[in-house]
């Protein structure tokens, strides 16, 4: 059986204004999680929590079978993490930046590190204030790759890059993950780069997961539907969600094969992409429990 | 082994995946013996998830194209001949009855079909 890189389970904290309402999933090892959901509905919470930047209230976070606390060094070495916004010292040259953070990790590669700088044209004799901010990124993913992790971890990684750097990037975490048992977990708001390179995705709204499975379920399974028919033909169908517009109705399912035995010739089926699923869900959810 | 998937295609990305490899076994591009590409270098082939991969050789191994050998992989299973012929058989099968199913949409009868069956067969051989 395959083991759980991550384990998250019955995990709880509470703000003023926000309260992660404890929530569960974990990450089997070879693959990659793509966090997803609105601004503000946890994703930062849920990653410095598994990191312990802040306390949880109750809940359980094992990493590598591990309790993230009790073994919370051990387990750091192990892992790559980048935060959304790179925080290192602003007057240092990158050189000096990743002397000082190498002696953190036993298994600091400084060959690794010097092949992701060349490849990411960074340059290691300016200071890290005088970089636009994708490098910046570019650098913090750099540092975060150059100690062999079995586990990376990523704040809204590709954010600040451009389409092309974007691309070479998640080439390089599907790369990481062909060790089998390595794994990436990562929120992120471009949902189209789930589809490229997630295993799992799972999407989160006002501290709830509303959705966690794998992107080949959705692939095959769920589907967009346009439709003239009225909801009285629709059957059992399962609808996740939908939308009148003025001269038919669309549709979210999670069983497309049903839906086209039931629809007739002239609706149109199409494939559900991560944002139509964020799109219905999230607007789906706030309708249900009114404002807040 | 050289496959080729589209995003824009309708069918999910397994589907494509499968009908491809059935393709390659079929017409005897891939012999039986011939070892397939691990999940993980197909998925990254591909740029798809281990998943997606996984997902298509199970149904190869359970459709009897592929043997899948634990720790040494999957390979093309021998195909007895007459295997081969009905999955042929099969392929046609499927077009014929779509285009019967369209004509039956469009209010074509047996005998214009037929005739345009017969007209077309001409020209092509």
């Amino acid at each position: 059986m395959m083991a759980n890189i991550l384990e998250v389970r019955n995990l709880r904290k509470a703000y003023d204004q926000f309260t992660l309402k404890d929530i569960s999933f974990h990450l089997p090892e070879g693959f990659v999680m793509g966090l997803v959901g609105p601004n503000g509905s946890g994703k930062t919470t849920i990653i410095k929590l598994i990191m312990n930047l802040i306390m949880k209230q109750s809940g359980d976070i094992k990493v590598f079978g591990q309790d993230h606390r009790a073994c919370e060094a051990q387990i750091k070495a192990r892992i790559g993490f980048v935060y959304e916004t790179p925080n290192f010292y602003a007057n240092l040259r990158l050189d000096q930046i990743a002397s000082l953070i190498a002696p953190f990790y036993t298994a600091w590669d400084q060959a690794v590190f010097r092949r992701h700088c060349q490849a990411f044209q960074l340059p290691l004799d300016h200071t890290f204030k005088s970089l636009s901010k994708g490098m910046q990124m570019k650098f913090s993913l750099a540092l975060a790759l150059s100690h062999h992790a079995d586990l990376l971890i990523l704040d809204e990684p590709t954010s600040g890059l451009d389409p092309v750097f974007r691309r070479e990037f998640l080439e390089l975490l599907r790369d990481h993950v062909q060790d089998d048992h390595r794994a990436v977990l990562y929120s992120t708001h471009i949902t189209s780069d789930l589809e490229r390179i997630a295993d799992y995705m799972t999407l989160l709204k006002d501290g709830e997961i509303l959705l966690s499975l794998s992107i080949n379920e959705i692939e095959e399974n769920w589907g967009l539907i346009k439709t003239q028919q009225e909801d009285t033909a629709w059957g059992d169908l399962d609808v996740k969600g939908m939308r009148q517009r003025e001269s038919f109705t669309e549709i979210l399912t999670s069983d497309i094969q049903k839906a086209r035995r039931i629809f007739d010739q002239n609706s149109l089926f199409e494939k559900a992409s991560i944002e139509d699923i964020m799109f219905f869900l999230a607007q789906g959810d706030s309708h249900e429990h009114g404002p807040h | 082994m050289k496959i080729m998937i589209s995003n824009a295609s309708p069918d999910p990305i397994y589907e494509q995946i499968l009908q491809q490899i059935k393709q390659k076994i079929i017409s005897g591009e891939l012999k039986a013996g011939d070892a397939l590409p691990s999940l993980r270098s197909l998925a990254r082939d591909l740029g798809i998830s281990v998943i997606t991969t996984k997902r298509t050789y199970e149904e190869l191994e359970r459709a009897g194209f592929i043997d899948a050998v634990s720790g040494k992989g999957c390979f093309v299973a021998a195909q007895n001949a007459e295997f081969l012929k009905e999955q042929k058989m099969k392929v046609i099968e499927d077009k014929l009855s779509e285009v019967i199913l369209e004509a039956q949409r469009l209010g074509i009868p047996y005998s214009e079909l037929k005739a345009m069956f017969e007209v077309l067969y001409e020209e092509k051989s």
